[in-house]
Formats: structure tokens, sequence, C-alpha cells
């Protein structure tokens, strides 16, 4: 190992690192380390000049190893192994020491900070003179897609793929796509009718060539990486055949069972027992919930299956398994809203005139319980004035500290909606911020203001129906301190509405775990890089799209859905992808079959030669953790740019100046 | 052990899906915490062996720190289990060569709880500080008496190299 | 008995040595145990020095040239000065110096006391001893003064270390003790003069893959949920120990012994030692095993799978006497940290020091 020449290149970043590491003074000292032929520090060594000076000492200085301290390698790793392959030296012979984000921008202790430095720099010299040549390693890609979740985001991306020429698997639990968005009457700011704009849509995918649409269906289990995923999924069963079924409806009129209907119409109306949720659901099937259908329940009944043309009711269906391959995967599984329950003071459900946004949004759906007429519990009665309150579980360290951005914007929706249907009607919002930041969003918060909408800015203390002044009593009583004019306020209303905020769905974290990945602390699907990669994750082949990796608008949504799909599509016309090279190998010869490491793969990809009494690691199959590595008790595994031996020399590296070295013993 | 005011030496092994992204997260967001973890990347816990923790200590770091996916997150499905699994036998063992409990963590820090793992490392370096200087080499090994060469197993881990060399050559 | 002078010139046989250090005598007795084949090694061999078997002084042993001895097999651990000094002596008398037996390659039984202290270990034996009645509190001392003049003893290190601890060896040969037809097939190359493998510290005597190469019992992918020790369960018998749950080191141990032990369904105790390119034989077992204790999956509350594989872990009783119960003195951590490292009395003869 002494003929190693490793150059060492220590990076100033301008003042980022430099400012706290002396770094001068640590690639002088890097100079003077054993294996070290050649040591500069220099100001950016990311850009064409810093990344030529390593190009050009290779070749001068004769270097064979390289190693870089400056940023996180998950910045410019792959810009340094360019520059080192460039120049002719194997792009694995190359090491970051990262002295910026874990070291220069931790603390403000210079000479812990310089010390560390020297340490991080010497454990990668002494790592990297360990290092072997690897090659990347070709990996097919399968051309199916699986997209979890059928709202807007899922279908954006279904048809941009399926369009491309690609088949797509889109999986969605509930009976029909639409998701959220199918559930609102008016998009702000246009006011598009959202069911208008979105049913073309979702009937492209349930018509498309190349969309198999699996509704009514949730995922088990996924196995496998990127390129070859082999997912299990569970169809539900409907109880209505679907090669009879020509969704006439005729079921749903003679059923006579009857439910609240707590998901699309959030309580607010009913369904029968058969049912679609929605006119425009695709797929067209209707389905039987078995908790309100008689038959299911106390044996009785099936007029469905009597009316039903072409004897498409099938009691006996059952849930089908169904396995799939795929080579990369969406998960677009959306949002759910903040409980309005958990603020007691704000009196949901327990005041009858305190409404949900959602119920709001049913409330005002022409195609919703009341017709589109905006009424009080009793069904009757139009309010003579309402009070929208905003945040709602939102901006409050209580429930949810983020804001959840489209409140606001659908508050003042809320507002024109009222003024439109009830021009007499006394509209309040309740404020903290507006938040009105997208394109066209302010200028619709003005009409909304000249329409004769009172704000008032301050966060509602509470909602209250106890009178306690003339003009209160029968009214619901809004509680708040008017900040702009530094003025307690009682304002009395006839109805409330909650702009509840959104949240991940409650599920987030199980659906997460199938794909080995964890959710934010707000339950957010966790992405590759907030600003750069919003639609990645840490999985190669896993994407995220829409409000399930952060609170989002629909404009946002398809932005994102667009961004997933054309990433896959790139990854399949690819055919093949290039992958790290960093994986498990099982020395046969050392190899005493044991057999300790057969069931630690999570991928499977070891198996067990009953012949030769020897484990062997399938390389294509490896994903390179290192569980067999470290648990071979006869060493016996290598793992590829993470050996033992590697790891162990970066360990002595790294405490280069607390173990003292004492001399190795004469050999004769 | 005394307790006199020293800089503890910690080795932190971060996996690169979760916690070396949280610490990365930490120093973009310049969070302060201790300089005393001194880094060191794998690409899951599951990596990190017990054979890594005790040449560490034995190399003179006075802690190790194992920083992982929280369990069911882990980028390669369960590898922070094992690591877990581990871990839990190697520290009940480091008791009985008298390393205490505090010396041998292992964390949780999810790629975007930055936070925690900065807590993590300061918790860990008061602890230290109170506990003393391990430095094993210099107080255990270095006993009068005990004077002698460790066997450097550089010639162990030539033989290994050329082993591996060996293999890679075949492909 | 043979001719104890000091001239190198004899009857041409090849010279060798056997010294027991810090041992309990197996590796004698093993020795012993080649049976008929010890009349052709007294035929092919000068023994020239033999403490258990002849009556030669250390004294003969210095007066030998430098390389006088051919071979030497020393088995036993580095214990005391003693030990050293004889360490120290044969290496230089010694053209071939092998470490014999685990002892001398790796501190073995005698190394387990590097889990305590020599001032701890005085006290058990010379005070707290239930047979022991000691009311003046004596201990042993190195230099005692008479009238006669001082008498000196051996000096009793707190550290046990290996022989190649102390001087570099050509040759290991493994086992506590080394199996007989392994002494053989060493001694029987060297009389015939067939070729061994490059000096320094090599294995012989041994194959260089672990225990279960050899083991006849049948083996499955592992899921262990708790440990056993030997005596709480009859192991079903052709079905692998460590699958059943009792501790057998087999896995990385090396193996040469012909699966003695698991053959008779008793779990091995890892007495060949660690495998090339194993640094550490007690951390390897502890990976592996650890490994495959089937406690905990993805989606278990964290606290509850802390507890679960804790109480897993904890079936195993005392991890560091079954984990490096033979190979103590070449572990990475060597010793425990007993926060007390003066040794008993300190050393006022003419005891060699390592002196870095």
């Amino acid at each position: 190992m002494s003929e190693e020449r490793v150059g060492v290149y220590v990076c100033h970043c301008g003042t980022n690192i430099a400012k706290t590491i002396d770094v001068q003074d640590v690639a002088t000292w890097a100079a003077r380390q054993p294996h070290v032929t050649v040591a500069r520090d220099y100001k950016f060594m990311c850009s064409s000049l810093g990344q030529e000076m390593v190009e050009q000492d290779i070749t001068e200085h004769g270097l064979t190893r390289v190693v870089v301290a400056a940023c996180s390698p998950h910045m410019h790793e792959k810009t340094f192994q360019g520059a080192c392959e460039r120049a002719g030296l194997n792009r694995f012979m190359f090491e970051m020491a990262n002295i910026r984000e874990l070291n220069s921008w931790t603390t403000r202790d210079r000479e812990s900070a310089t010390q560390k430095a020297k340490s991080m720099v010497r454990g990668a010299v002494e790592r990297v003179i360990h290092h072997r040549p690897l090659e990347m390693l070709p990996v097919p890609i399968n051309p199916n897609t699986l997209i979890v979740g059928g709202g807007i985001a899922g279908i954006t991306a279904a048809l941009d793929i399926a369009n491309a020429g690609y088949h797509v698997y889109l999986v969605e639990r509930e009976p029909s796509i639409g998701g959220h968005m199918a559930q609102v009457d008016k998009t702000f700011p246009t006011l598009d009718c959202s069911a208008c704009i979105l049913t073309p849509r979702m009937v492209d995918v349930g018509q498309h060539p190349n969309i198999t649409l699996l509704s009514y269906s949730e995922l088990e289990q996924v196995d496998g990486h990127v390129g070859n995923f082999t997912v299990r999924v569970r169809k539900k069963a409907r109880f209505i055949n679907e090669a009879l079924c020509t969704g006439c409806g005729d079921c749903i009129e003679k059923c006579p069972g009857k439910a609240l209907d707590e998901t699309f119409e959030v309580g607010l109306g009913y369904r029968k027992a058969v049912y679609k949720p929605f006119p425009q659901a695709v797929p067209k099937y209707p389905v039987i919930d078995p908790e309100s259908c008689i038959f299911f329940q106390r044996g009785k009944c099936k007029a469905c299956e009597v009316v039903c043309p072409t004897h498409a009711i099938d009691f006996n269906q059952k849930d089908e398994y169904l396995q799939l391959t795929v080579g990369n995967i969406i998960l677009a599984t959306g949002y759910d809203l903040f409980d309005a329950r958990k603020i007691p003071q704000y009196g949901y459900g327990r005041l009858a005139n305190v409404f949900t946004s959602m119920e709001f949004e049913r409330m005002v759906n022409a195609a919703g319980p009341t017709d589109g007429q905006i009424v009080l519990r009793d069904g009757i009665t139009p309010p003579k004035s309402v009070g929208i309150i905003h945040c709602v579980g939102s901006r409050d360290k209580h429930y949810h500290e983020y804001c959840s951005r489209v409140c606001c914007m659908y508050s003042l929706k809320f507002a024109h909606l009222i003024h439109e249907r009830l021009p007499d009607t006394e509209v309040y919002n309740f404020y903290i911020d507006i938040r009105a930041s997208g394109k066209r969003y302010e200028e619709f918060y003005h009409r909304v203001l000249e329409e004769g909408t009172h704000f008032i800015r301050g966060r509602v203390a509470e909602v209250t129906d106890a009178a306690r002044m003339p003009g209160e009593e029968g009214k619901l009583i809004i509680q708040v301190e008017d900040t702009l004019i530094g003025k307690q306020r009682r304002i009395p209303v006839d109805m409330v509405i909650l702009s509840v905020g959104v949240q991940s769905r409650h599920d987030s974290q199980e659906v997460a775990q199938l794909f080995g990945m964890g959710c934010d602390f707000n339950g957010y699907f966790i992405e590759r890089h907030p600003k750069l990669d919003p639609v990645l994750t840490m999985s190669d082949g896993v994407f995220i799209a829409g409000a399930c990796q952060g609170p989002m608008a629909i404009p946002e949504t398809v932005a994102q859905a667009g961004s997933a799909a054309s990433q896959v599509i790139s990854l399949i016309s690819q055919g093949t992808l290039m992958m790290e090279p960093i994986r498990a190998r099982i020395n046969a010869d050392k190899c005493s079959g044991c057999r300790i490491c057969n069931n630690l793969c999570p991928y499977y990809a070891i198996t067990f030669h009953e012949d030769r009494k020897v484990s062997e690691v399938i390389t294509a199959m490896c994903q390179g953790c290192g569980a067999c590595v470290s648990a071979c008790p006869s060493s016996a595994i290598t793992g590829a740019h993470f050996t033992t031996e590697q790891v162990m020399s970066q360990i002595e590296g790294i405490l280069w100046d607390v173990r003292e070295t004492i001399p190795l013993m004469a050999r004769s | 052990m005394s307790s006199e005011p020293y800089t503890p030496v910690i080795v932190g092994f971060l996996c690169n899906w979760c916690s070396y992204r949280a610490a990365d997260l930490a120093g973009t967001a310049r969070l302060n915490y201790a300089p005393t973890m001194r880094p060191i990347r794998v690409m899951c816990t599951a990596r990190v062996e017990p054979q890594f923790v005790i040449k560490a200590l034995r190399e003179g770091a006075d802690g190790v720190l194992i920083a992982g996916c929280h369990p069911g997150e882990c980028h390669y499905v369960e590898g922070n289990i094992k690591a877990l699994r581990r871990y839990t036998l190697l520290k009940q063992m480091l008791r009985q060569f008298g390393i205490e409990e505090e010396r041998v963590q292992i964390v949780w820090a999810a790629a975007s709880e930055s936070k925690v793992l900065a807590d993590a490392v300061d918790a860990m370096t008061l602890k230290l500080q109170a506990a003393g200087p391990l430095r094993w080499r210099q107080t255990v090994l270095n006993g009068h008496g005990a004077e002698h060469a460790v066997r450097e197993s550089a010639e162990v881990r030539r033989a290994a190299a050329l082993a591996a060399q060996h293999v890679e050559g075949e492909r | 008995m043979t001719d104890k002078g000091t001239s190198p010139a004899g009857n041409g046989k090849p010279k060798l040595a056997i010294y027991w250090a810090a041992s309990c005598g197996g590796c004698e007795i093993a020795i012993l145990n080649i049976g008929d084949k010890l009349l052709v090694v007294d035929d092919a061999f000068e023994i020239v020095f033999w403490p258990c078997a002849a009556d030669f002084k250390y004294e003969d042993v210095r007066n030998y040239p430098d390389k006088y001895i051919d071979l030497c097999l020393f088995n036993g651990a580095i214990r005391s000065s003693e030990n050293e000094e004889m360490a120290h002596l044969l290496r230089q008398k010694s053209k071939v110096l092998v470490a014999f037996g685990s002892c001398a390659q790796e501190g073995c039984i005698p190394g387990l006391s590097n889990l305590t202290s020599a001032s701890d270990t005085f006290q058990a034996v010379y005070m707290d001893n239930p047979s022991i009645d000691n009311p003046a509190a004596l201990f042993p001392q190195t230099v005692t003064t008479v009238p006669e003049g001082d008498l000196h003893i051996p000096f009793f290190y707190n550290t046990v270390r290996s022989l190649d601890q102390v001087v570099p060896v050509e040759y290991v040969i493994p086992g506590c003790p080394p199996e007989p037809p392994q002494i053989w097939a060493v001694l029987e190359a060297i009389v015939t003069g067939a070729q061994l493998p490059a000096p320094g510290s090599t294995v012989i005597g041994a194959s260089h893959l672990a225990v279960c190469s050899e083991c006849p019992l049948e083996k499955h992918e592992k899921t262990i949920e708790r440990f056993y020790r030997p005596y709480e369960i009859t192991p079903e018998p052709g079905l692998c120990l460590l699958e059943q749950g009792l501790m057998c080191m087999g896995i990385a141990t090396r193996g040469g012994c012909g699966a003695l032990c698991p053959r008779v369904g008793m779990r091995c105790e890892g007495c060949y030692g660690l495998l090339d390119g194993v640094e550490d034989q007690g951390a390897n077992m502890i990976s592996a095993i650890a490994s495959v204790v089937n406690v905990g999956k993805p989606g278990d509350e964290e606290t509850e799978l802390e507890r679960r594989i804790r109480a897993a872990m904890d079936s195993i009783v005392d991890p560091a006497g079954t984990f490096y119960r033979f190979n103590m003195a070449h572990s990475l951590l060597h010793r425990a940290r007993t926060g007390n490292h003066d040794d008993v009395r300190r050393v006022k003869s003419e005891v060699p020091h390592e002196t870095h």
C-alpha cells in the first residue's frame, strides 16, 4: 500500500468552510501524512477550475487515489468522481470528507473544527488507499408503472405516462377515482367547476388502453427494487361482476338499505347500501357496502339481484389478490383534512350550525345533499350571516405548526359563493394573514374584498351559543380579538364555517413502511431534496407527487405529477439503469456453509447451493445494505466499497490524534 | 475514572439514507452542536458490525454513536433492526469489559430530524464528559506490566485484501 | 539422556524443544496422544528441552547457541515474567518457533483472567478463598529477603498475552488442545521435509474454513428465538445445534478438529480460534448470532421492540466469557477495564522490559 499516491484537496467553499476551518493548515498538515503525494487548498473545488486541478494532478503526479474535503458527498461526489474518470482514474478510487455540512456549518469553535477536519481527512485517506476499482452495473427497467392513488395527482401522472406509450397500473382504494377534487364544487381562483375539469380526465383514464385501473383496491406488499418491483394488490370485493355490469343504476334505485355517506358527502347526506360515490364515478360500477346491506346483515332482500338486467350482482364475490411486476412506483395518496373536533372551543359536533369547509363544499355543490342550497342544519333556513374561520388546526403549535396553503384561498372562495347565492347575507372572514401567493390569487382576494366581505384579523378564541348581549339570542357568537383595532369583539352569526387545514393521510406511515421509507414529523412522505428533488424519494424508482408530499393546491399537484411522470418516462425509455456497484459477494472458497446469511437479505438475494454447501449472493439483486457482510462469521462476504478493511482503516485514520500508536513487533 | 474537563471524541456511524442526511440538514440549517462527533458513512446501520464499534473504542474513541432510520423506515427494510439486535448484545458484553452504558448509543433519526441527531450528539458529549475519557490504548492496554505491542492487523488485512483481489479478478 | 553440551554438533538430527508457559498440560498430553507416532518423532528429532518430560534446565537453554533449536513448540500463554523470559529466550535460540495450542496462539482459558485484575485475582486466591486462612494478609512477593540473600519469584502480570504479542512466531498450531492427528500431520510434514507455507504467524495443522464445513449436522436458515445453556435442553440429533438455541461457536471458529464436539451433541466452544481475515472472533460471533435472533420486525413499536430484543439477548449468560472464551488475548479490546491497572508489585529484578 505504500506505493499509493493520494491527492488531497481541501475546499474553502468561499467562506462556508474557510471561515471556521483553517483550510490552509489542514492542507499543509495533510501533505505530511502517509501516502499523500499532493495536498492543496482551493476556493471552490466543484468549479471547473477546481476539477481541472484534480485532473491535472492525476496526470502529472500519477495519483492513484483522490480525497476531496469539501461539502457533502450527496452534493458533489458524482462531480469529483467524474473528474477522476476523465483523467483516467476509476471513479471509485475517490473519497469525500464532508467538512462543511458535518463540520464547519455546525460549530463556531475554530480549533475543534480544524482538528475534526484533520481527522476526517486522515480517515478518508486511510480508507481510500483500500478502495478497489469498480464498474457500474446495468439493471433492466420493467416498463410497467404503478401509481398509488387516483386523485388528480395520480390521474395526471397516469395519463402522462400512458400517453408516452407505457403501461400503468393505477390503484385507488375508493370505489372511484377522483379523490378530493371530485368533492369540490368550484376551484379557486378561476371558479371552474371542479367536476367539469376533472371528469374528462377521469374518463380518459377509464378508457385509456395503456392504463389498468384497479379501483376499490389496496396495496398489500411491495418487494424488490427499482426496475423490478413485485407488488401485491388486494382488489376488494364489490359484489358486482364488472364484466356484466352496465352501470345502469337500477340496483341503486331499488335498494332499500341506507347509510350515512361519511366519505364523499362527509356525513351531510345519505347513500344506499349499493352505491356509486358520485354520478360521474369512474369506473361506473357500483359497490355494495356489507355494513349497510340488508342481505349481508340479516340475510333478507336481494332487491338489487332481482332487478339487475344483466345479473351482475354476486354476493359470493371474494377479494382478489393480484401480483404485479413494475419498474417504477409513484405515490399519489393525497391528504386528509384536520378533524375540527380536536378544537372543542370551536364547537364542531356540539353546535349544530358549525360546519367544516368540506361540509360547506358539499352543500354548495349543485349535485350535493342540499342541491346547492346554502342552508343551516335544519336543511331549510338560509343563514343571514356567516363567519368563516381561517387556520383551523394550522399555524398552531398545538395541532399543526405549518400553514396548509390552500385554506385562505378556499375561504375567500366560500365568501364569494355566499355573496353570489345569498346576496343579502353578511360574510365575515377571521384570518391571521391572507396567503394569496399564486397566479391571480391576490386579485381574487381584492374581488372578494370589494364584494363587501368583512375581514377581521385575529385568531378566533371560541364559538359559543351562550348569549350575553342583546342581538345574540339564537345565534352563534364568535369571540375574537380584532388586532387591527385592538379590541375584543363578539360577532353573532347564523352559520360558522371552519376552514380546516390539511394533514397527511392517517395511514401514511404504514404506506411509507411498505417501501422502506419514512415520513417526516407531520406524516408527509420525505422527498430526496426539498428544493431540487421534491418528487424523488431516497428509494430509486419510488416517486411522490401531490399533497402526500406536503400541503398544496391543484396547480402544484398537477405540476408535481407531471414531473414524477417525466422522470419515470425517462427511466423507462433508457431501458437499463446503471446502478452503483455497492454490493456484496461471497467468496465461495471461504464459505463454510453455516447459512447464517441466508435469511438476512431483505431482497432475497442470497441462495444456498446444496450440492457445494456454500451460499451465494445474486449480485443483480443485491442492494448493498451490508447486513450479510457484517453477519458473516467467517468474513467470507465482501461488501464492495464498504469493505471491513476500508472501514477499519477509516476508523484508525479518524482517530489519528487519540490513538497512541504502539510500534509493531519486529519480525524476525 | 476522573471527570476533569476534556473533549470527548465520539465516532459516529451514520447511515446514508436517514441519519447522514439528517446530519447534512443540521449543517445546512446551521444547527450548532458539539464538534465531538467524527462521522463515518455507511449505507445502512446493518453494516455497522460490532467489530467496528470495538475497534473505535480500542483506537481511542470515548464513545460510539450509531445513528439510523426509525424501525420500520429503513431504506433496506429492516437493516436497522439487525443493527439494534447486534448493538443490544454488544452493549451487554461491553459492560463486562468495564465500558459504561453511555459510551455506545444507538439513535434513530429520519432524514428530516436534524435536531434529533444534533441533540443526541450534545447529550452524549455531556454524558461522556461526566464519565471521563476512555482512551483504551493508553489507559487499559498500557497498564504497568501489560506493555506490549498489540498485534497490528495489517498482515491480516493485507491477506484479506489479496483474497478480495482474487475474487474481484474473477468478475 | 542426550548430551547436554553446548556444542551444536550432535547426532545431526534436528533439535526439538517443547515448552509450557501458562498452560494446563493438555497440549503435552495431546502430543503424547499421537501414540506410537511418538517413536517416529523421537527417532527423527533430538529433544533438547522439554520440562514436562525431561530434566533440562533453563541454564542449558541459555547456553545453547542462537538458533540452535530447529523447532520449538511453545504452548501456554504469557502470564508471568518467567513465561515472558522463556519466550524471549526460546525465540533467540530457535530457528522456527511455533505457537502451539490455543494458550500460546490467543490466550485461551488463562486469557479469561483479563476480565479481572492481578490484584483482584490475588485477593480471591490468597484472602477470600474459603479454604485459606490468611490473617496476616500475606501475598506472594517477587523479592523476599532472607538471611541467606534475596529470593526471587516471577512477577504476575496484570494482563495475559499470547506468544506472538511478545515475540514473533513462524507458525501457529491452533486448538485446545490441537488434535493429535493434526499434530502428527505437521510433524510428519517436517520429518518428511515437505514444504510448509510461508512463515509469519501462519496457521498450520488446521482448516481454512469454519467448523461448519466439517460438521455433519443438518443446517437450515437460522431463526433463533432465544438461547439455552447446555444443560437446559437435549438437542435433537442430526440438526444444527445453533439453530436449536445452543451457543455453538462453530460458525466463527476455524475447523480442522473434525467438528468433534458438535458430532456428539456438544456445542463447539471455539477452541481452534479465529479464521483468516477475521480480526476479532468474539465480535464476529456477536454479529452473526445477533443478526439471526428472530425478534423484532418493521412496524413494531420502538420501546417494545427494544424490550423484546433485550429479553432475547438476556438469555445469553456471560457473553464476554462465551465469545472470548479462548481468544481474549487476541481480541481487539484484549482485556477489561477494571480501574486497577497497577500491577501488584513493582518489579525490581532483571526481568526484561519492553522499552517503548
